[in-house]
């Protein structure tokens, strides 16, 4: 490969030229090479040690507060800025909570968007229709917060929050999921929010993976008779799995690390007194929102940073095997056509 | 002679069943697709519906206003946003195409090479007010104050991994050909990138960019504890800086009339600007491929 040729590899070259260049200019382009590649270089160092500037500054932040609760923190729900007393199990439970929700709903309908535009789409409507599920993943999260809020909740609350509490809110344990008052605003808002926001995400790479399958395996199976479902699940879904789990695994750390959307609909209440969907709550990203920029320094802000740091190590992890299964993906990928 | 027939009578149930489920698969998808569609379309109509009683010449000369006052706009948070979000481009456009540049050209098979483009990934999807925690802690709890330069390098941080990832890719795909034939020539490696390669990428690499743009332009937690806000013009950036997005997320949130018209009229401009730069990105890049 041309891209990895070591810096003089001109050099031969060079000697063969009509008008070869002077030693001075020739000495010059040299320097320029190495301060050109070390710039680059540096430039590549400097995002490593982005992130470990990240974690580091994360960690000292929070350490009063990790020497004070230990790992403790992040299983005490209280929250008490007033007595100064600080547990995140009510943020961490609505971080994850609220993903959650968004990923049952986001999985599959990014599935059947994928199904569509890979096997089922007419080829002309293929490239809009991607766009435009793309855009989706555009519009800045402060607008899904606002129309969340004011527009979707009250619906929420009216045409489906009622309804679902009606149907099941007398049958034992499904019941308490649907308990408490239907406002539109908390983890079942939350994560329909959330779930549309990473829609986009999911269902990009699961049509960008689908279209890896090698149309031999396809044909052949269409080749006996199998159906386009058949195709898909039987053949398409087995070859993709790693890359389908890594594409739902980033929808998942989008997810996890989403603030404004979140802040506007969730509720910002700080306790778990229920597990009900309707229940307001409050997740990591929005309890930084709200409070941070007011919070007296010392533990409160502390274990503001201590929710943070905790935040991005799970979006960390889940991040990174992500990269990992599709990359797995890739080596496997073989000839494609 | 009644076996052949329940075997056939097998075999055509099932069929039916296998098309069943095939035409119930296929009904789904397209709900799927629908459904998807369908936000997107609720999300711009009552953009527009609720934005655009709001749009008026006021809101890009005057200031915010106080609670419930007659008139105001949002000129010092647009000049916030525009004058943050350039800034920012200026300032993480070069090191994004550099480092770029060191994994497409230099590095692809070193181990920085990979790791880098490995973290980089990570930070590309991380958490923005990650990056707004890390700033306050970097920049503004060292000044002791809110200012519009650590804005400007929050949202620099999120730009760069988004430059860097499209010009890795959009070098990756200048055919071989192209350097070899500018080595043959006997041009310095900096100068096959610069003039060939880079070159050869453009549309990719500003369509990276414009992405990049139009990411920042609406974010809004990197600035809650970095640039602040401010109720004032002010074009001072080690001074707190209003921001369209926060202003918003004020103004919404808030029980003032007023302010929740110019929230939804900042929501419109916000999403048509952002739709729009995306637009852009497309269609540039269509047209130079």
């Amino acid at each position: 490969m041309a891209a990895t040729l070591p810096a003089n590899s001109y050099r031969s070259s060079d000697t063969t030229m009509s008008v070869p260049p002077g030693p001075s200019k020739r000495r010059s382009s040299r320097t320029a090479d190495l301060i050109f590649e070390w710039a680059a270089r540096l430039a590549a160092i400097a995002t490593l040690l982005l992130l470990a500037a990240i974690i580091l500054s994360l960690v000292m932040g929070a350490w009063p507060a990790i020497k004070e609760y230990g790992l403790s923190f992040l299983w005490t729900s209280e929250w008490d800025p007033v007595q100064n007393k600080y547990g995140g199990l009510v943020m961490i439970y609505g971080t994850l909570m609220t993903s959650l929700v968004a990923l049952v709903i986001a999985v599959p309908v990014s599935f059947g968007i994928a199904l569509f535009l890979t096997e089922l789409s007419p080829r002309w409507l293929r490239r809009p229709l991607g766009v435009a599920i793309e855009l989706l993943a555009a519009v800045p999260s402060i607008v899904y917060g606002m129309w969340g809020l004011l527009v979707f909740g009250p619906i929420l609350a009216q045409y489906v929050q009622a309804p679902l509490q009606a149907a099941f809110g007398h049958i034992p344990y499904l019941g308490a999921l649907f308990s408490g008052p239907p406002v539109g605003i908390g983890i079942l808002a939350a994560g329909i929010i959330l779930a549309i926001m990473i829609i986009p995400f999911i269902a990009s790479v699961m049509r960008d993976v689908f279209e890896v399958t090698p149309p031999m395996l396809k044909e052949s199976a269409y080749a006996l008779g199998a159906t386009t479902w058949e195709v898909v699940f039987k053949i398409v879904l087995p070859y993709t799995k790693a890359g389908v789990i890594g594409g739902i695994m980033l929808g998942l750390g989008r997810a996890l690390g989403e603030t404004m959307a979140v802040t506007f609909v969730i509720g910002n209440f700080n306790q778990l007194d229920s597990l009900s969907l309707f229940q307001a709550a409050n997740s990591i990203t929005s309890a930084l929102a709200n409070e941070f920029a007011e919070a007296s320094e010392g533990l409160h802000q502390a274990a503001l940073i201590y929710l943070g740091l905790v935040l991005f190590f799970i979006t960390f992890v889940v991040l990174m095997l992500s990269k990992i299964l599709l990359s797995r993906l890739q080596k496997g990928e073989g000839v494609r056509t | 002679m009644i076996n052949p027939n329940a075997a056939q009578h097998a075999r055509m149930a099932k069929f039916r069943t296998r098309k069943a489920v095939n035409a119930v698969a296929i009904a789904l998808s397209l709900g799927a697709m629908a459904f998807g569609l369908f936000w997107l379309m609720w999300i711009l109509i009552e953009t527009f519906r609720l934005g655009l009683g709001g749009l008026s010449l006021a809101l890009f000369t005057e200031m915010t206003p106080p609670p419930n006052a007659e008139i105001g706009g949002l000129a010092n948070a647009i000049f916030g946003s525009i004058t943050m979000v350039l800034l920012a481009t200026v300032l993480g456009t070069p090191i994004g195409v550099l480092a770029g540049i060191y994994l497409a050209e230099y590095g692809a098979h070193t181990r920085l090479g990979k790791l880098t483009g490995f973290i980089n990934d990570i930070l590309l999807s991380a958490p923005s007010i990650v990056i707004g925690l890390f700033v306050y802690a970097m920049i503004v709890a060292r000044v002791k104050s809110f200012s519009g330069w650590a804005g400007v390098v929050a949202l620099a941080l999120l730009i760069i991994p988004v430059v860097i990832r499209t010009t890795d890719n959009m070098l990756r795909l200048v055919p071989n050909a192209l350097r070899e034939a500018a080595y043959a020539l006997g041009s310095p490696k900096w100068k096959v990138i610069m003039g060939i390669t880079l070159r050869a990428a453009q549309a990719g690499v500003v369509t990276g960019v414009l992405l990049a743009v139009a990411r920042v332009a609406g974010e809004t937690a990197p600035l809650l504890f970095t640039a602040l806000s401010n109720q004032f013009w002010t074009s001072d950036l080690s001074q707190p800086m209003a921001s369209l997005p926060v202003t918003i997320f004020k103004f919404a949130m808030s029980p003032f009339e007023n302010w929740q018209k110019l929230a939804w009229a900042g929501v419109l401009l916000i999403t048509l600007g952002v739709l729009a730069l995306n637009i852009l990105a497309r269609v540039l890049f269509r047209n130079k491929n």
